[in-house]
């Protein structure tokens, strides 16, 4: 008899740094000299203060890092907020501004932070949410977002577009969407939660006037991210309270994970070309033996204008979440890269807006590198992958 | 050995797995995901697909530390299973879900995906015992505790199957798993059993019937008198062995109650008539499936007719894929589509589906009850009763 895997398990082979990447150590140093500190921030004793100096020190760091003013970084609980604030928050205030403004312009392969929000506007507030379509490659066509601006410019409330697709890793045309918003004065959000420190963001000179980041992504904490957000726009408050972040968004602000999340944001940013050059060798090395070993595997999204650690792989005939179960027996961990719901993958509506069909979506297997990824981990998928995915097509069959 | 635990979020499942465990197995714990809507989020934790067992059958699987997924396998469960249930009810039968399940989806698909997958067998939650038989056959025996045997729904499995299974909970008593499962920090120690169909969220069949089949109105026939009494809306709200809800317009002759006899689904014709009607001593059955070698001549064992029902003494005798069975005692609401299980003392032999039912020896107070000439009344396939579709769900999965 083996014994139980617990006892056994090797080092994993961690390749699902999109769905969240090893913490920076200089960041657990910094929130853990915080975790022993007292201060509220919003206190004006001499501990609020001390709080309050490390919460300033922190987003002007992220202000510098991502080259926006410290006023234009509201902390939040992370992604899924700041998502939830930029599109409620924006909607709400641009149409008490003017009654007209009911469309959302956004697109078919958000994350569900995004198309669930604007579900909700669609379903409660009489938002009239219009999704674009992609094209093979997981990209928008710009110009169909400015046909569909041109239309009627008057009643669009805002434009939402991810900067990089968490699935396939398919970058946006985010100044062709700025371009094309901003000829109206048509505000601009981007979910740019998989973008920042794997290519290069730039918040004042890309144009955008709300962006969305969070910490786990890039080597921070859980539980933190922020809106950056253009000191003009001034969205209708999801989270009432004390006022903290410019009475956006309340709430004592955590400042051991601020604190985190700065020293790993900076560190990220400055890292970003070393960083980037290394992971897209190391993932065009892991596309070339997986195709190796799985000749009719097929990569999805356009080989080189995506992100740097992202290979997203059909394996036909497989399910994908028997592959899944036969990676993380050998200790390789990743993903189908969808949604899921009470455990189910479900076929990922990227890959469904890519125009591949059902059984083709579920085929797939999303292999994302990150800081800490060797050509050692490398080198155990490419080992591992054949004999799994000869016995997940028998288990298809 | 490698083992699947299938780990439905109740209590037996989880303890089954932690015996899998124990017993040095390499064991990852496997929900099976079988509802299509899967946003069902319902209270009370009476079935085996809500979200909520989902996350109690992860948890315990944490619990347990050993690796857990979640199988999806709505789509086949949905064209085998539920899809199978409605046909059979709209043909006047009653079909077994849970065996059908067991049949179709928990050892077969599940195990065939399993072995592919590279696993040895399957462990689930079920009372029933696994045994060395003589010729080193496995042998497929009743649980200790009678209240809970579940050898009934398992009847279906075949020898390949059975030698892919472990049902750890066998030799235990109920409340002893639920210690264990509380010993063990396992929360679902004190969760509720699961009673129902699983796929009919609120346990009103009738209703769920209804919405997919539509009305059908059809009416009571009296067998005593031949006489239309009464009229309804649709036959498959009807169980053989039904007394209340009937609403007949006209008293019977002798002041009686009148019970549900049978159900002729084309007509839509509900035959009521005296308790004494319903019982049969001879069932015939078609679709045998047999734990080892099928029986070769006449073999006298008994023969259980519905989940928790009776051991009936019967001699059953097997003629290529037919099974006739001669009940010594006769049985009531006897119900075409069901399960006839045969056992030899506590081994299960085999299983059949029921097509009819009948009455060939008279009985004092059926034979006055029959219409004269027809010493033998036969009731056709479609027709012979309906068991409650509470019971043919009791044994539910595991």
């Amino acid at each position: 008899m083996t014994q139980p895997e617990t006892a056994t398990r090797q080092p994993a082979v961690y390749l699902d740094h999109a769905a969240t990447t090893p913490m920076l150590p200089e960041a657990i140093a910094a929130m853990t000299e915080q975790l022993g500190r007292t201060g509220n921030a919003s206190s004006l004793h001499g501990s609020g203060r001390a709080g309050r100096k490390v919460v300033e020190e922190s987003r002007e760091a992220i202000a510098r890092a991502l080259n926006a003013r410290p006023g234009e970084i509201v902390f939040t609980s992370g992604g899924t907020e700041a998502d939830n604030l930029a599109l409620k928050g924006i909607y709400w205030a641009r149409r008490d501004e003017d009654a007209r403004r009911v469309r959302i312009l956004s697109t078919v392969i958000e994350h569900h932070a995004v198309l669930d929000s604007l579900d909700w506007l669609a379903t409660h507030e009489g938002a009239q949410v219009e999704l674009l379509p992609v094209d093979a490659a997981g990209l928008l066509d710009p110009d169909e977002l400015h046909r569909s601006i041109e239309r009627d410019p008057e009643s669009v409330a805002l434009v939402s577009v991810m900067w990089a697709n968490n699935e396939v890793g398919a970058l946006q045309p985010v100044a062709e969407v700025v371009a094309a918003a901003h000829a109206h004065g048509i505000p601009v959000h981007t979910d740019a939660v998989q973008a920042v420190g794997a290519v290069p963001v730039d918040f004042a000179a890309c144009g955008v006037d709300a962006l969305t980041v969070t910490a786990h992504k890039l080597g921070g904490p859980y539980g933190v991210g922020a809106l950056v957000l253009r000191r003009d726009l001034s969205p209708t408050a999801l989270v009432h309270g004390g006022g903290q972040e410019r009475q956006v968004r309340s709430g004592t602000l955590d400042v051991p994970a601020v604190a985190g999340f700065a020293v790993a944001l900076e560190h990220a940013v400055k890292e970003q070309p070393h960083h980037a050059a290394r992971l897209s060798g190391l993932r065009d090395d892991l596309v070339r033996r997986v195709r190796a070993a799985v000749p009719d595997a097929r990569l999805n999204g356009d080989p080189s204008d995506r992100l740097p650690g992202n290979a997203h792989v059909s394996f036909p005939g497989c399910e994908g979440d028997s592959l899944l179960m036969l990676l993380d027996q050998r200790g390789i961990e990743c993903s189908t890269g969808s949604a899921c719901s009470a455990g189910v993958p479900q076929p990922s509506h990227v890959l469904l807006a890519m125009g591949r069909d059902e059984a083709d979506a579920r085929s797939s297997l999303r292999f994302s590198l990150g800081r800490t990824t060797t050509p050692a981990d490398v080198d155990a998928l490419a080992e591992a992958i054949g004999p799994v995915v000869e016995r997940a097509r028998a288990a298809a069959r | 050995m490698k083992v699947v635990a299938a780990m439905s979020g109740g209590v037996d499942s989880a303890v089954a797995a932690a015996r899998a465990v124990d017993a040095g197995h390499e064991v990852t714990g496997v929900h099976l995901a079988l509802a299509r809507t899967r946003a069902t989020h319902r209270t009370g934790s009476r079935g085996c697909c809500t979200i909520e067992d989902a996350g109690d059958a992860r948890r315990a699987a944490d619990v347990l530390g050993i690796p857990f997924y979640v199988w999806d396998l709505s789509e086949r469960f949905h064209d085998e299973v539920v899809e199978d249930f409605t046909r059979e009810y709209e043909a006047g039968r009653t079909p077994n879900p849970c065996l059908r399940c067991n049949e179709r989806i928990k050892f077969s698909a599940v195990l065939d995906r399993a072995l592919a997958l590279g696993y040895d067998a399957v462990a689930t939650g079920h009372y029933a015992r696994l045994r060395p038989g003589p010729a080193g056959e496995v042998e497929l025996h009743r649980a200790v505790d009678p209240g809970k045997d579940q050898s009934y729904v398992l009847g279906v499995l075949t020898q390949e199957q059975l030698a892919h299974s472990l049902f750890p909970l066998g030799d235990t008593a109920k409340p002893e798993v639920r210690a264990e499962a509380a010993a063990r920090g396992l929360l679902v120690a004190d969760k509720p059993d699961s009673h129902d169909i699983c796929f009919i969220a609120d346990g009103d069949t009738a209703g769920w019937l209804r919405q997919r089949l539509g009305p059908a109105s059809g009416s009571f026939v009296d067998v005593t008198t031949g006489d239309v009494v009464g009229s309804h809306e649709g036959a498959y709200r009807f169980t053989v062995g039904q007394r209340r809800g009937l609403r007949l317009g006209t008293p019977a002759a002798d002041g009686n109650p009148r019970y549900v006899l049978g159900i002729e689904p084309v007509s839509g014709t509900v035959t009521v008539g005296p308790r004494a009607a319903l019982a049969v001593d001879r069932v015939e059955g078609s679709r045998p499936r047999w734990t080892g070698a099928a029986p070769t001549a006449s073999m006298a064992g008994t023969v259980q007719l519905r989940a928790h029902g009776a051991a009936h003494r019967a001699v059953v005798t097997v003629e290529d894929d037919r099974v006739s069975i001669e009940l010594l005692d006769p049985a009531e609401g006897v119900a075409a589509g069901q399960a006839a299980v045969v056992y030899d003392g506590t081994r299960v032999v085999g299983s059949c589906t029921i097509s009819t039912a009948s009455r060939a020896t008279p009985a004092d107070t059926a034979s006055r009850a029959t219409p004269a000439g027809t010493a033998s009344r036969a009731t056709p396939a479609g027709t012979a009763s309906r068991a409650t579709p509470v019971d043919a769900a009791r044994s539910s999965a595991s």
